[in-house]
């Protein structure tokens, strides 16, 4: 596959350009208006121009909530800048609103002075009053505080599309393009990369493409021809490491992450799976992969997605389930028979906000102790979290890493934000992903089932079809080395203890966690997760006004990094800001003695830097 | 011949005890599940496969202990699930031919779910049920077997739960063979669990089991030597249902229902009695047969459904070696490129 470059320029205009650093972007409509494929196009088009990005896709857990109504607003918000970032940005700068409930739900966010872009055919009365506007915003003065852009964008896409051939409806659905023509002149981007996916897209219905393409070019003429707006802007490129790169998400990164271990590991991946929010996307990417030798398993249920996957782990492939918290409480007795008969076996956890149903597509980290303890009796399993969504990919290979050489189950929690949330990609190169080519046990002299490894204490891989391993798992209490059952208590005793002892000595393969800032010093803020963003940019922010304020970032939580007490130990305050009522925090007191303070946030949304910041501030 | 009992080209001459471990078998003295248990063990030598690619897979229960006293692999689940991990070994393992070991609680009322989504799958799985109409484990309460008004350990004043009928649930859930067996009949035993074994698919065998200690005599009403043959009809393929110790007896249909006619009386003849056909596409016949019980008929034992359709796990690798035919063998190289990429120079 060739690798895209586009000439960063492409308009020539009689019209003032503006540079800015950094700009962010929401677009807002019905949850059919097609938004989150504006807001992906919009991002896909300034990465390859070489800005950085950051996204966050908001959309409601209604598929199509009444048209007009609050409920059913779908947002994307996209930072894109010449700088390094690591989020979506705090108020968007400029909030495109293609109905009156799209303006109501986003107004609140969009910075003072911000441009405003409205698609005043639909402020009509009857979208007045599902937003429950009393008076029309265009006209009585609440939008004063605004740069406010009225533009009739469904009607102006009518006419463009004046002589196509599609029905009537079909053509007012191509208002997105319309809208994302207008916004990529205003920022000045080409339109070619889009112009690229339409025709992918909907290659087999060219009368869809050729529309699309007209409202595209019609949105962007309109706003050079009409000189709309008196000035456009021009976002840098970004320095960025040198590579390649693609955008992607953190459930695309988790799947070709996952598939990734697996081709490294030498054996095949097994997904069982019940679909469910915000992770069936990682059940659709892997399902579109069956020539890796992927095999997916669309369950009756959550129990039995997991209990599929390890069957199949039992008989020798890298056994996953995906799955969102409530999924997670299902599976919890059969994660703890993964923990008896110490099989490798991956839960995916992409976390959203609960309890029980909660808000299925917003985001949330409070499964950190669900999958910490969330079993009956002593369960130990290990921990990962990948930071960013890119990030997906290379903790999933870890998860395989550290399941298959300890032989045990292993957490990876992802989060809604980090899941749908997308970012450049630097394409790793082939060579530096770790070896980790899998031994299945087959000899037979001196077979026993609960035989261990001395260094890792991890049990031999014997897999069912190898002749004179014959030999019986389950879930009553084994006695080491024969895996006989045995329910002496002294037996017991010791193996508690030793299936903790073998979690921990995962520690062995957690690389030492790093201080991003100096070593030691008044205030270390420790992150975990999909805060990585946020919090790194907060305590960049305030490095560079000379605060002596560093961060860390857990990707392991059990067992944490070995150098974990230490680097607690050299600051005087440790602020864990955590999108839960202070689960990590409470970990971290319980097992160092550490006076941490929680500093929490449970929106359904990752926090702003600003907020952090605010907040850092006080400990300073 | 090595100490696993194969010979240097791969054939396989085992015998009864090269299936038994050196574990004490645990069931009360006078359990059904004992007679389940050494048919099993007599049958595989006969099947020719390497034990090596048998896995014995069940739930929780009396009967769920069985794997532990196979020379097989084995893996003892949880409570109703064993289904799901069995349909994980076989997909993952095609090759395996994998039993699942369940009760009557474990199958049909915590793992009711997995039960019927096994089955309609036609995972290639052989399901034993041993139903013996009570929580033997458990000690003593009502299963979703027992008959109505049961009185038992948790209803004391009768059960007010109607019972399920395991075999109208394996013909809704489309298994593609169903049979019925008993402890008592060792020789029928045998011979349904070879049938088991030779299907193809979804494969459900229910085997009335006598609990001695909490449901003694169970079906003792019609198994017992004395009054079986009048009382219990065996299924042939490709025969009349004929039963009764005079081979006088036989079922035919009223409209949708079965009765029972004796041929001789009032003019009837063997040409009125239904004959049976276990390759049926549709389950029909097999269901009504499924639901006759005593007193008001015979209980039928035997094969009441044996159909051929492709399975889940040829379906699953043939999707796979399409997808490989298409697109070529994964490339992770390509798979990480895949997509819109740019360079930054």
């Amino acid at each position: 596959m060739s690798a895209t470059t586009l000439e960063e320029r492409t308009i020539n205009t009689k019209l003032p350009t503006e540079e800015l650093e950094a700009v962010t972007i929401r677009f807002a409509g019905d949850s059919g208006d097609g938004m989150q494929v504006t807001g992906g196009q919009f991002t896909s088009t300034s990465a390859i121009i070489g800005n950085d990005i950051s996204t966050l896709p908001d959309f409601p857990a209604e598929i199509r909530a009444p048209a007009g109504s609050l409920p059913g607003v779908s947002g994307y918000q996209l930072n894109f800048s010449s700088r390094d970032i690591r989020t979506p940005g705090d108020e968007p700068q400029v909030l495109v609103a293609m109905n009156p409930a799209a303006l109501k739900v986003n107004i609140k966010d969009l910075e003072p002075g911000g441009i405003l872009v409205l698609n005043t055919d639909e402020f009509n009365d009857g979208n007045l009053k599902k937003a429950g506007y009393a008076a029309n915003p265009l006209n009585d003065g609440s939008l004063s505080g605004y740069r406010v852009f009225q533009i009739p964008i469904t009607s102006l896409t009518l006419k463009a599309l004046e002589n196509s051939s599609m029905p009537f409806k079909q053509q007012e659905r191509c208002k997105n393009f319309y809208a994302l023509g207008l916004m990529y002149w205003l920022y000045d981007r080409p339109m070619e990369p889009t112009l690229k996916w339409i025709d992918e897209k909907f290659g087999a219905k060219p009368e869809v493409a050729e529309a699309n393409t007209m409202a595209l070019r019609a949105g962007y003429n309109y706003a050079d021809t009409m000189e709309l707006f008196t000035t456009h802007y021009h976002v840098g490129k970004a320095q960025i490491k040198p590579g390649k790169y693609r955008n992607i998400t953190g459930n695309e990164a988790t799947a070709i992450g996952f598939i990734t271990a697996s081709q490294l590991a030498g054996r095949p991946i097994f997904y069982g799976s019940y679909p469910i929010t915000p992770a069936s996307d990682v059940l659709h990417e892997l399902s579109k992969h069956k020539n890796f030798g992927v095999k997916t398993f669309q369950a009756e249920d959550e129990i039995a997605a997991i209990g599929a996957a390890i069957g199949a782990a039992f008989a020798g492939h890298i056994g996953l389930t995906g799955t969102s918290g409530p999924g997670v409480a299902l599976k919890s007795e059969a994660i703890g028979l993964a923990v008896m008969t110490e099989l490798p076996l991956i839960v995916i956890d992409v976390q959203r906000g609960g309890p029980s149903t909660g808000l299925p597509t917003k985001t949330e980290q409070a499964d950190l102790l669900q999958a910490m303890f969330g079993r009956n009796s002593e369960s130990p399993v290990g921990i990962v979290a990948p930071a960013t969504p890119a990030d997906c990919f290379r903790m999933a290979i870890e998860a395989v890493r550290l399941a298959t050489k300890y032989m045990a189950p292993v957490f990876f929690l992802s989060d809604g934000y980090l899941g749908n949330g997308s970012e450049p990609w630097e394409i790793p190169s082939l060579d530096s992903l770790p070896e980790m080519k899998i031994k299945l046990r087959t000899e037979a002299d001196g077979f026993f089932p609960y035989l261990r490894d001395e260094k890792t204490l991890a049990r031999p891989w014997a897999v069912p079809g190898t002749p004179g391993l014959e030999h019986r798992i389950g879930g009553l209490e084994k006695q080491n080395i024969t895996g006989n059952v045995n329910y002496e208590p002294d037996n017991h005793d010791f193996m508690v203890r030793l299936r903790a002892e073998k979690i921990q000595r995962m520690q062995q393969d957690v690389p030492p966690l790093e201080v991003f800032g100096k070593p030691e010093g008044k205030v270390l803020v420790l992150g975990w997760g999909s805060t990585y963003g946020s919090i790194t940019t907060a305590v960049e922010q305030m490095q560079e006004k000379g605060k002596a304020v560093s961060s860390a970032h857990l990707r392991y939580l059990n067992p944490f990094p070995s150098n974990l007490g230490e680097v607690l130990k050299r600051f005087k305050t440790v602020i864990v800001p955590e999108l839960n009522l202070g689960q990590l925090c409470m970990l971290i007191r319980a097992k160092f003695l550490v006076d941490a303070v929680s500093l929490s946030q449970v929106k359904g949304k990752p926090f702003k830097v600003s907020t952090l910041v605010n907040k850092i501030q006080e400990y300073l | 011949m090595s100490e696993n009992g194969h010979t240097t080209n791969g054939a396989v001459k085992l015998t009864r005890k090269d299936f038994q471990t050196d574990q004490e078998v645990r069931w009360c003295p006078g359990c059904g599940d004992y007679s389940i248990l050494a048919q099993v063990q007599k049958v595989m030598p006969e099947l020719g496969i390497p034990k090596e690619k048998i896995v014995f897979i069940s739930g929780i229960g009396c009967s769920s202990r069985f794997p532990y006293y196979m020379n097989t692999y084995g893996f003892h689940t949880i409570h109703g699930r064993a289904p799901a991990f069995a349909t994980g070994v076989k997909a993952a393992n095609p090759d395996l031919q994998v039993w699942v070991i369940t009760g009557d609680g474990d199958a049909l009322s915590i793992g009711g779910n997995h039960f019927i989504h096994s089955l309609r799958r036609n995972v290639d799985l052989k399901i034993i049920l041993f139903n013996n109409r009570i929580y033997g484990l458990t000690k003593g309460q009502y299963s979703p077997t027992s008959e109505l008004g049961k009185r038992n350990k948790s209803a004391p004043m009768g059960t007010i739960d109607y019972p399920i009928n395991p075999l109208s649930l394996a013909f809704a859930a489309e298994a593609t063979f169903v049979g019925r067996s008993m402890d008592v009949d060792p020789k029928h035993l045998a011979m349904m669990i070879e049938r088991l074994a030779a299907h193809k698919g979804s494969g459900f065998l229910e085997v009335y089991q006598n609990c001695n200690i909490f449901n003694d005599g169970a079906f003792k009403s019609f198994n017992e030597r004395e009054v079986k043959e009048d009382r219990m009809l065996q299924l042939e393929h490709g025969k009349p249902l004929i039963f009764g110790k005079n081979k006088d007896k036989g079922i035919r249909l009223n409209g949708v229902t079965p009765e029972i006619a004796t041929i001789g009386e009032n003019g009837i003849t063997v040409d009125e009695i239904l004959v049976h056909n276990e390759n049926a596409h549709e389950p029909n016949l097999p269901y009504i047969l499924g639901r006759m019980q005593f007193p008001e008929y015979p209980v039928p034992m035997g094969v009441f459904r044996a159909i051929e359709r492709p399975t889940y796990e040829q379906m699953l690798a043939g999707q796979i070696s399409a997808a490989v035919e298409a697109k070529g063998a994964g490339s992770l190289e390509k798979l990480i490129n895949s997509g819109e990429t740019w360079v930054i120079n």
